[in-house]
């Protein structure tokens, strides 16, 4: 039985720099708990004979040759930023940044 | 500005204590495409005009490895004696940062593609010696490069996302290709650790270079330093010996970013001798990220470690496995260039140089153009002569590097020709070098066009011979009666007459030969 505390939670939401109010931070912390639970019927199943696995497909080796491809314009890259400025994306300067 | 703090002197540093260092390389890959991606890598253009959802971190947007960065990442491992990894995954490395479009770096966690490797480097003594020390390298990896942003402060708040303080960001660097190189320890170098940090990371960048992976210019960032430094109490006589090496490490600092190898040496400096300050007062070391200042040769603390250094690395689900098959290591490993280390000694032993003559060729870069010019037909002595001369003087007056000056390995061998043959002499091929560097052609063609050649008939340079003779029977007797020496007034002559066209060795034995005198 996997529990997810609310200190937990709290700490990834600042790893993600995102506000919980606590009432979310306790229904997320439930909802987590759940979710853990049902990918841990997976270690059930695992023994010593199946390794672990990080990718399901049996594909090693798809890589690409150093190609040059057409990039997006400037104004398309910029299309989705709320702010952009001299052709750069604006963002909030970050605490204790030089 | 930084704070100054207290420093102890080097000395009492390492009479109480025992350095141990441990070096990160950066080195940023000169592939055509970025990582995980096509998108240009130039450097130096217009912001955020090379990039492309992937790198852009849109969603639904899948990477796909650049088949030349990973063998230049294994090409990497092999010089620096590492096993390459039969299997390796990338991973994600996860923090939130906007230099970062994905809010995380794909970088390899637990399966580096190079492990276990060493690099014997040759460190100086400061006596004029120098002893070879083993660094033990622990891996290479492959990762990516990140955005570059640009803090800006306005009068006004005219940004209504963030007020007057903000960032700008380029995304045109992120998802550059990066290997990462990371040493074990470095333990039992004592006085001599900032020497070897400095040895190390100059010899890691020769190794790149010869490799021809990446430019390695420090300065402009394509090969980055973190230095880390600790202190641990001495122990025993020998810093190598089991006594000292049973001593737990101390608490190590992470100097980023020591943008030359000179700052390499003074970074690991500075850091002991604050260190030592710290501990001889009784305090303790905290562990943390330093700055470092090139202008005051000081570093001053950065972020403290901390949860948010939580980095939840996992596997990589949108990148396959790279599994590069023995005869793709082996084929790779037919690849690599003669070592640098090595290949200076050979050089050396078939120019003929002395260690003082070898380093100053090194240090001005001369090496490589030196080497290609002999390869093209110059004489070794002739190609050293006209790039550690003329070019290297034009160089530093213009703070350039020579490779930049323009000139070829191939114009230098033709001049060293012309030279060779008689055409020019000294001050001649000097006007058609500046022709060269002027970009009016090719030494030949520069020396057609200015009309530059001595004279090479011999019927107007013996009527000179004579006519100054004649005009000069005082000097001429002398000469005639031994006193050779003389001659130089005449062939001054003759060279004004021949409007310095002429060779004047030539001209001497002509006039000694006129004179009835043995030269």
């Amino acid at each position: 039985m996997t529990t997810i505390t609310r200190d937990q939670v709290e700490h990834l939401a600042m790893l993600a720099r995102i506000d919980l109010t606590d009432e979310e931070t306790t229904r997320l912390a439930t909802d987590l708990g759940v979710i853990l639970e049902a990918v841990e019927q997976v270690g059930e199943v695992a023994s010593d004979d199946v390794p672990p696995m990080s990718h399901p497909l049996p594909l090693v080796n798809v890589l690409r040759a150093d190609e040059v491809r057409p990039s997006l314009a400037v104004q398309e890259a910029l299309s989705g930023a709320p702010e952009a400025q001299d052709d750069r994306f604006v963002v909030p300067r970050i605490l204790g940044e030089e | 500005m930084p704070v100054t703090d207290d420093v102890l002197d080097l000395t009492e540093v390492l009479a109480s204590y025992d350095p141990v260092i441990g070096l990160e390389v950066h080195v940023e890959l000169s592939t055509a495409t970025k990582m995980f991606c096509g998108c240009a890598t130039t450097f130096g253009a217009a912001p955020n005009t090379q990039t492309c959802p992937v790198c852009l971190g849109l969603p639904g947007a899948l990477p796909v490895a650049n088949a030349a960065a990973v063998d230049a990442a294994i090409r990497i491992g092999l010089a620096l004696n590492c096993s390459i990894a039969q299997r390796c995954r990338f991973a994600r490395k996860n923090y939130f940062y906007p230099d970062m479009t994905k809010n995380f770096q794909t970088s390899q966690y637990d399966e580096p593609i190079a492990f276990d490797g060493h690099l014997d480097v040759e460190v100086p003594t400061g006596d004029g010696g120098s002893f070879t020390y083993r660094v033990e390298i622990e891996r290479a990896h492959m990762e990516e490069d990140a955005g570059k942003s640009t803090h800006v402060t306005t009068g006004g708040g005219s940004s209504r996302i963030v007020g007057a303080d903000h960032s700008l960001l380029d995304y045109n660097r992120a998802g550059t290709p990066l290997v990462e190189i990371v040493t074990r320890p470095l333990v039992g170098a004592g006085e001599h650790a900032p020497a070897v940090a400095r040895a190390y990371v100059g010899a890691l960048r020769d190794i790149v270079r010869a490799l021809d992976v990446s430019d390695a210019r420090m300065e402009q960032g394509s090969l980055r330093c973190d230095a880390n430094v600790s202190l641990r109490p001495r122990a025993g006589e020998d810093r190598r010996g089991p006594e000292q090496l049973a001593v737990p490490l101390g608490t190590r600092t992470e100097t980023k970013n020591v943008n030359s190898l000179r700052s390499v040496e003074r970074a690991v400096v500075y850091e002991m001798t604050r260190q030592g300050a710290v501990l001889g007062s009784g305090a303790a070391v905290t562990q943390e990220t330093r700055h470092w200042h090139e202008d005051s040769g000081t570093t001053s603390a950065g972020r403290p470690k901390s949860d948010a250094d939580d980095y939840r690395y996992f596997p990589e689900p949108d990148l396959v496995p790279v599994a590069p098959s023995a005869e793709r290591v082996e084929k790779l490993r037919a690849t690599l260039p003669e070592p640098p280390d090595r290949r200076r000694r050979r050089l050396q032993g078939e120019w003929g140089l002395s260690d003082l003559e070898l380093r100053d060729v090194v240090g001005s870069g001369a090496l490589d153009l030196i080497d290609a010019s002999v390869a093209a037909g110059a004489s070794p002595a002739g190609a050293r002569k006209w790039w550690m001369g003329e070019v290297l003087r034009r160089a530093n007056a213009q703070a350039r590097e020579l490779g930049e000056m323009g000139l070829t390995p191939e114009h230098v061998a033709e001049l060293d020709a012309l030279v060779g043959a008689g055409r020019l002499n000294d001050s001649m091929a000097r006007q058609v070098l500046d022709g060269v560097l002027a970009g009016e052609g090719t030494p030949e063609q520069v020396a057609d066009d200015r009309g530059l050649a001595l004279v090479s008939d011999d019927g107007a340079l013996t009527d000179a011979v004579d006519r100054v003779i004649a005009a000069n029977e005082a000097v001429a007797a002398k000469v005639r009666g031994g006193k050779v020496a003389a001659a130089g007034a005449l062939i001054g002559q003759v060279m004004k007459e021949m409007k310095g066209q002429a060779d004047a060795a030539k001209v001497r034995a002509l006039i000694l030969e006129r004179l009835g005198v043995a030269g």
